[in-house]
């Protein structure tokens, strides 16, 4: 069950410089279970010390953000890309 | 043989005169027809006039007044082109025309309201003349860009093409707020200012950027620092304001305020090669906490307006930001409300991604209360935390 995780330029340095990564995985959380194995920087960026998703972060799960769907428990699938998008503040 | 003023004391024989003091009695009621020319017109009219000059009137009146039957004052500027016009009207099926006596310059004599038409010089309608052609646009959509008000946050990557462009544009008013100076490392980037200006307050070196593109635009230079304190002051007397700040703590009052003073707000930021762009519309759509409640503490921070980022890139997304800008005064197409919109550089790809009202949102939540505004601590780092 491939997943195709995007990385943006502003966390590439956390996952070797790559601009995406693939996971087998059944959830989002599974999917950051495996980053928190491969890349764990990336993987702290991502989930507090609760476990919660952090506030200036989103997951897209192909198209649609996360928090529509169900949370971190959102079902992926063999193909489905996620993309993470986090807040970027440059002018 | 009949001279002139044999003719205009028969006409008014057939036609029904009636002084400023009856006429105004119609305010609201009749049609007040002005048939002076353009450029007569153009000193003021009796407010809500139909302007139709006497020479076009018989070509034109039934296109614009089709209601045979609708009282109808006409006037002119001394009260004899008008009672020429009344006949014809008459001729032409018009039931219940009058002419009012003195024309306009009674009226405004007599103390009464009147209305002074925005109307393009020559020179801008040479300027503006590729606007003018676009009926999505037209004259009307060009004095409203002229006078209308936007608020750039930053004269720096995304808001010197922004500025630039709206000033093009001819947005009548362009208010600008930064407390940096030039610097030469800006100017890989920031198009609004040049090698001359450095040292130079930035809203300086754009308001002279501005000036010699277009004397149209006001600018208004605000060279200082946006805090809880000035926001509510400075963003009150704009329409649009377009957020392209270079740190987390500005974009949250930015957002904070507009939610709070319901004023649309363009927000883009970019870095390296990726840039973000959505349009907030508080009531309309999601604001920027529901997108990202809380900015990343310091140790988290991507970005500041040291980190790296490809010259060209603030170019595109501070131009979409004006694109926006632009539907948004003039009311065209479909914003990006609600529309989180990626663009990648080097893959030379857009991505669109849903952003949706979150119920729960601190400042547009379903039981959000203004308490005053959160500042968060200013902080500037190079790369992200490892």
């Amino acid at each position: 069950m491939a997943i195709t995780i995007r990385i943006p330029t502003a966390l590439r340095k956390l996952a070797g410089g790559l601009d995406k990564v693939s996971a087998d995985a059944g959830t989002v959380r599974e999917v950051i279970a495996a980053l928190g194995v491969s890349h764990p920087a990336l993987a702290a960026q991502l989930l507090d010390e609760a476990g919660n998703l952090r506030s200036f972060v989103n997951l897209y799960a192909n198209e649609d953000s996360i928090k529509e769907l169900n949370g971190l428990d959102t079902p992926l699938k063999s193909g489905d890309d996620l993309s993470i998008v986090p807040a970027i503040a440059g002018g | 043989m009949s001279d002139f003023k044999t003719l205009i004391a028969k006409v008014k024989s057939t036609i029904t005169e009636v002084s400023v003091e009856a006429a105004k009695a119609e305010l609201g009621g009749s049609i007040f027809l002005d048939v002076r020319e353009p450029s007569e017109t153009a000193d003021g009219h009796v407010k809500g006039a139909l302007l139709i000059p006497r020479g076009l009137l018989e070509l034109r009146v039934e296109d614009r007044i089709t209601d045979k039957a609708r009282p109808i004052v006409a006037y002119c500027a001394g009260g004899n082109r008008s009672a020429f016009a009344a006949a014809s009207l008459r001729e032409l099926g018009y039931t219940n025309v009058t002419s009012m006596i003195g024309g306009f310059a009674a009226w405004k004599q007599a103390g009464l309201d009147f209305a002074v038409p925005v109307t393009l010089t020559a020179e801008q309608s040479v300027r503006y003349s590729r606007h003018l052609l676009m009926p999505e646009v037209g004259e009307a959509g060009q004095i409203k860009l002229m006078q209308s008000k936007v608020l750039l946050l930053g004269a720096g990557g995304l808001g010197s093409p922004s500025a630039y462009y709206l000033a093009a544009a001819g947005v009548g008013t362009l208010g600008i707020i930064d407390s940096d100076v030039v610097d030469r490392s800006n100017l890989q980037r920031q198009i609004i200012h040049n090698e001359s200006r450095i040292g130079m307050p930035k809203v300086e070196s754009a308001a002279k950027t501005i000036a010699e593109l277009n004397p149209d635009v006001k600018v208004k230079a605000y060279n200082t620092r946006l805090t809880a304190e000035n926001v509510l002051e400075i963003f009150s007397d704009y329409d649009v304001i377009v957020d392209g700040g270079d740190n987390f703590p500005t974009r949250y009052l930015v957002n904070d305020a507009c939610v709070h003073l319901g004023k649309p707000n363009v927000t883009g930021s970019v870095f390296r090669f990726e840039g973000q762009i959505t349009v907030i519309q508080p009531g309309v759509g999601p604001c920027y906490r529901c997108l990202y409640p809380e900015p990343p503490p310091p140790e988290f921070a991507p970005s500041c307006q040291e980190a790296g980022v490809l010259g060209v890139l603030p170019g595109t997304m501070g131009l979409l930001q004006a694109t926006e800008v632009i539907k948004l005064l003039l009311g065209l197409g479909s914003p990006l409300v609600g529309r989180l919109m990626l663009y990648d550089a080097l893959e030379q790809k857009f991505r669109e991604l849903k952003i949706r009202r979150d119920p729960g949102c601190k400042m547009c939540g379903d039981h959000a209360t203004f308490t005053g505004f959160t500042e968060y601590e200013q902080f500037c780092r190079l790369e992200p935390a490892t």
